[in-house]
């Protein structure tokens, strides 16, 4: 049609399929000479590192359905035989089991980080939605994952969560029992979470290629949160942001293997060396870690329906998050409010954590009823006042200029105004 | 071509609505109806099966049941329970002004008539689908002396109905009859 790519690849092999299929220069241009900003900090490391957690959960994954039974009957046991026959199926699991939690990690880093240097503004905003879309994939896969080993934890935590759907007027009841496949969590509801707990890593693999499109259209944000004005601001991805990528993979990986090799039921719970029964609840359902603070929210609230909006919408907020925000400035380093008050945020959603681990009762009802008012309201009051009385520290004039203190030739007019929307 | 087939159609006096825009309807009609008729299939295919929908009822021997005691039995893959009230539960039941409750349901409501002794309930909290405790004489009943569920602080009174949140509405009551005095068919 438009004829045939022009490769500047010197390798006849990869000069021919470049030719016809222009893969080889799109790696180049994408993740070879692909300018980024050079004032890059550890915390963009995040983005690389949840890229492999991911393609490590989806390998040690694929092994383990090898050997996994999706039946109520079999499951507990399957798991146990992966476990104790299994050649190495005990690392592969662990390396799995804790994946989830390091996934969560890395990401939950990541967002932050988006957070406290304002990446979701303008023209970030549809690379931030598709994140979130990302969190709640994840979050769904791995609430479905945790619900195969068919342990009491499992069983329960499956029960409660879909029961949340319970709290919707009329249809409540017929959607929780749709969900089940029969009326209440048993044999038919694991294998359809096997099902889809094997589908929805590969739908994540294709919103997570939309991320990466996306960042690539609009660029990176940087720690100073202002616009690139020349190829001076900018270094080629490879080497040195590859490099640097490798630097924090290194550290992550020390992380991940401690808690495989030394503690690999440290963020576990001992219910789920139980198997599953339908007759007896544990004194205490609680979910993963990483879900606690959403878990909080639900129990904050004394009103079902309203607990579940409540907790529904603590993650909703966060698609509406570049319009809440009304300062044009991104990084928090130039807001000097700002730069303070979210971590009071910070706090509320760890306080939100540490109030889903603990029984609803007492000084915990208080506290996570004070953090969750504090989390609606940082989003839903205070960023959108702040933006407007916040006096902005002056911004530096180019990336290159505090790094080097120097910077090459500014483009006309790009003195008298740092950001683009500003 | 779109030009030349506006011009045809206006040749014959249509100006307006063309044939393609007639088939354009349809065929968007049909595919739409399609769709939505292989989806239901998709849909319905999460639906409980014939095996779990056939109604498997169980029957209880209340005989081993002391007064004071509860048992629980399995029945569509939920927690029945079955208690065997005291004089006083049954009267405390009975007693409650109707305004005090959640969900206002008097006693004689609940239980089989002649048979107020027992009661029969599906042993899941309407909260969120935790088993409540309050069974065994040994466990925990809550402040109303019925059933006390440990997940997130609902109590049930000795009818089953709730009295103290988060759970919204009572127990519910299974389909359930006397075949004897001491056997009762549930389902």
């Amino acid at each position: 049609m438009a004829g045939q790519h022009k490769s500047e690849f010197s390798n006849p092999l990869i000069n021919w399929i470049d030719t016809r299929l222009p893969i080889f220069t799109m790696m180049q241009q994408e993740y070879g000479s692909f300018p980024t900003p050079k004032n890059f900090n550890y915390f963009w490391n995040f983005g690389a590192l949840a890229m492999v957690v991911m393609m490590i959960m989806i390998a040690t994954g694929i092994f383990l359905a090898m050997n996994y039974q999706p039946n109520s009957e079999l499951a507990f046991g399957s798991v146990q035989h992966i476990m104790r026959d299994v050649n190495y199926g005990w690392l592969i699991r662990y390396v799995h089991q804790n994946g989830g939690s390091m996934f969560f990690i890395v990401t939950y880093i990541h967002i932050f980080r988006g957070m406290y240097y304002g990446s979701y503004k303008s023209p970030r905003e549809l690379l931030w939605m598709i994140g979130v879309v990302i969190l709640l994939i994840m979050m769904a896969t791995a609430f479905m994952g945790y619900v195969l080993p068919w342990g009491q934890m499992s069983y329960w935590g499956a029960t409660v969560i879909t029961n949340l759907f319970s709290a919707f007027p009329i249809v409540g009841k017929g959607i929780v029992t749709w969900l089940w496949g029969g009326f209440s969590v048993d044999s038919p509801t694991l294998n359809r979470f096997f099902s889809l707990h094997y589908l929805l890593p590969f739908v994540l693999v294709g919103v997570v290629f939309l991320h990466v499109a996306a960042l690539h259209v609009v660029g990176s944000n940087n720690p100073l949160g202002i616009d690139v004005k020349s190829p001076q601001d900018t270094l080629p991805f490879h080497p040195y942001y590859t490099v640097k990528d490798s630097v924090g993979l290194c550290v992550f990986f020390i992380v991940y293997a401690v808690l495989v090799f030394f503690a690999p039921n440290f963020l576990g719970d001992a219910n789920n060396f139980i198997p599953a029964n339908p007759l007896q609840t544990p004194a205490d359902i609680v979910p993963e870690w990483y879900l606690l603070p959403y878990y909080a929210i639900l129990r904050s609230v004394p009103n079902k329906l309203l607990g579940v909006c409540m907790m529904f919408g603590s993650i909703f907020v966060l698609f509406v998050l570049p319009w809440l925000d009304t300062s044009p400035v991104r990084s928090a380093r130039f807001r000097p409010i700002y730069r303070q008050i979210i971590w009071v945020w910070v706090v509320s959603f760890v306080i939100l954590g540490y109030c889903g681990m603990n029984k609803p009762e007492g000084i915990y009802v208080i506290l996570s009823r004070v953090a969750t008012l504090y989390y609606f309201l940082h989003f839903l009051v205070i960023l959108p006042i702040l933006g407007k009385l916040e006096r902005p520290l002056p911004l530096p004039e180019s990336i290159s200029r505090p790094v080097t203190g120097g910077g090459g030739p500014l483009p006309s007019g790009a003195t008298a105004k740092p950001m683009g929307k500003a | 071509m779109a030009d030349s087939s506006a011009a045809t159609v206006a040749h014959h006096g249509h100006p307006d609505v063309t044939k393609r825009d007639f088939l354009m309807l349809v065929t968007g009609a049909t595919a739409a109806v399609g769709t939505a008729a292989a989806a239901w299939a998709f849909i319905d295919y999460m639906n409980p099966s014939k095996d779990v929908l056939a109604v498997s009822s169980i029957e209880v021997d209340l005989a081993p049941i002391a007064v004071g005691q509860g048992i629980t039995v399995l029945w569509q893959g939920k927690p029945i329970f079955v208690r065997h009230r005291t004089e006083k539960e049954i009267k405390e039941a009975e007693d409650v002004p109707l305004s005090d409750l959640t969900e206002p349901q008097p006693d004689s409501a609940r239980v089989k008539a002649g048979h107020d002794q027992w009661i029969v309930l599906v042993g899941i909290c309407t909260h969120l689908g935790c088993v409540p405790l309050g069974n065994k004489p040994t466990d925990p009943r809550g402040d109303w002396g019925g059933w006390f569920c440990p997940c997130h602080g609902s109590q049930y009174d000795t009818s089953g109905r709730v009295r103290h949140g988060p759970a919204p509405a009572n127990l519910p009551v299974p389909p359930y009859a006397f075949e004897s005095d001491t056997k009762v068919k549930i389902g």
